[in-house]
């Protein structure tokens, strides 16, 4: 555990000298120094801090009813988190919904912890250290158990399969004030914003490489984000109004793109710019 | 509905259902799915500051874009949709199209406004440099769009391409129908003076678009 702190910790200052560099230099060379960076980091991505947090909480009873996630079921039955990642998000009787990992979370908080869903929520993005956020923990720590396995959302599963459909529409629609959609700025190849380069979604590839590599520790903020908070701050670019947390729609749209990453090895944490 | 106009309606709705599966049996008709897509979408957004719900609203333009999206686009759908937003672009009623280019660069730079994170009473930015390449000064500069350097000296600097830096800046629909540019002027992001300082900035001869 203290080496794996300390060898965070040291990422965490080379990652600060990186968001200091990328500022002014040319865009090939940028994305060539990030992933020089990214490959020193490798051993010690400061998400491992996130993950040791997570994985306490995961394993301590918690909430008014005392009670750990030994009982919670991420769909590959009670407790076991090995690999259940890799087919979220995926239908769930018990609460008839589709989830992703973090709606499945904040259902075991309530249900089983007894948290009220506003509890469970009040910190689903961290803010610094004044405002650590346990659900940003827990998922770093159930998403490296899936580290290195091949992605498989159940797509031939009925529930699923609408809400893929549904959220492949969410990509292509386009409104407010900007007409942008989701595939205004991920539908191409090598394109890029300013000097970042935009994955495209619409390829298989794209979709691989991007979902596989969240969450991840973003080093401009310091952060460990969740595919939700992902999503969140893409439409608020968009300058859409507020994706609700763990709303249909940020499922659907998480169930496209998870979908589309089938067949690829599962590859986060990671570390983003 | 008596038995036979129900029976057509039945019909009809067959007919439509088999024209749109294409052989799968299962799979929902697309429109319905659209349907179902923008209902969720709505209940699953939240207004937030300058950011309403009103926003998910489509307009016919966006309607068609998102519908023929990732797929060709049938020339008469692009025609429709270009005829449409070219109708819609405004001129300044004093005539006068072109501004100052040092403030068009300011506004080139700045990708403030409309998020519901951004202070409303600021003044909004283009955002321009996000996707184009515009002075050469600017390393800095996304590839969405086409580079833009050059763009009077390549153009020539006349009516012509100054009329036409305002209406693709106003409505860029109308010459690109879904287009990824923002419609500027015709969604009101930049005012009269602003779109003329952006129009300088591609057009003077001074700008350093053009050196």
């Amino acid at each position: 555990m203290r080496t794996i702190i300390r060898r965070a910790v040291a990422a965490a200052v080379l990652a600060g000298t990186l968001a200091v560099t990328v500022g002014g230099a040319f865009a090939e060379s940028t994305a060539d120094e990030i992933a020089k960076y990214r490959e020193a980091l490798q051993d010690g991505n400061p998400a491992e801090l996130w993950e040791a947090r997570g994985e306490e909480m995961w394993k301590a009873p918690r909430g008014p009813s005392h009670v750990s996630f030994a009982r919670c079921d991420l769909g590959l039955g009670p407790g076991v988190v090995k690999g259940a990642y890799a087919q979220l998000p995926r239908y769930f009787p018990d609460a008839s919904r589709v989830m992703d990992l973090e709606t499945r979370l904040v259902w075991c908080m309530v249900n089983q912890q007894g948290y009220s869903e506003a509890d469970a929520t009040k910190t689903k993005f961290g803010n610094g250290s004044a405002h650590r956020s346990d659900l940003e923990a827990l998922a770093a720590y159930v998403t490296a158990q899936s580290r290195g396995v091949k992605m498989n959302v159940a797509l031939d599963e009925p529930h699923v399969r609408d809400m893929y459909r549904l959220g492949e529409k969410m990509f292509y629609y386009r409104g407010g004030t900007h007409d942008f959609a989701c595939a205004t700025c991920h539908g191409d190849d090598g394109k890029r914003i300013r000097l970042q380069d935009l994955p495209n979604l619409t390829k298989v590839e794209g979709a691989q490489k991007a979902y596989t590599t969240w969450p991840a520790y973003r080093v401009s903020q310091g952060e460990l984000r969740t595919f939700q908070w992902r999503l969140n701050d893409c439409f608020r670019q968009q300058r859409f109004p507020e994706l609700a947390f763990g709303s249909d729609a940020s499922i659907a749209l998480t169930a496209y793109l998870a979908g589309r990453a089938n067949g690829a090895a599962y590859d986060g944490p990671a570390i983003k710019r | 509905m008596g038995i036979i106009g129900r029976l057509v309606a039945g019909a009809a709705l067959v007919a439509i259902a088999g024209g749109v599966l294409h052989g799968c049996a299962t799979a929902p008709a697309d429109t319905e799915v659209s349907d179902r897509a923008a209902a969720m979408m709505k209940s699953s957004f939240k207004s937030r500051g300058q950011a309403t719900l009103a926003r998910l609203d489509q307009d016919e333009t966006q309607r068609l874009c998102s519908e023929y999206a990732g797929r060709a686009l049938p020339a008469s759908i692009a025609t429709k949709i270009e005829q449409a937003n070219l109708a819609t672009i405004q001129y300044p009623a004093d005539g006068k199209l072109v501004g100052d280019w040092k403030s068009g660069e300011k506004i080139a730079q700045s990708g403030q406004g409309f998020q519901y994170s951004d202070d409303p009473n600021k003044p909004a930015g283009a955002n321009c440099y996000a996707c184009h390449q515009l002075s050469p000064k600017e390393l800095s500069y996304g590839t969405i769009g086409p580079s833009l350097y050059h763009f009077g000296k390549l153009h020539g600097y006349s009516d012509a391409t100054r009329k036409y830096a305002w209406q693709k800046i106003y409505n860029a629909e109308a010459f690109a129908a879904c287009s990824n540019m923002p419609r500027f002027g015709h969604h009101h992001i930049l005012t009269e003076q602003q779109i003329r300082d952006v129009v300088a900035l591609l057009v003077d001869p001074a700008s350093p678009v053009n050196q």
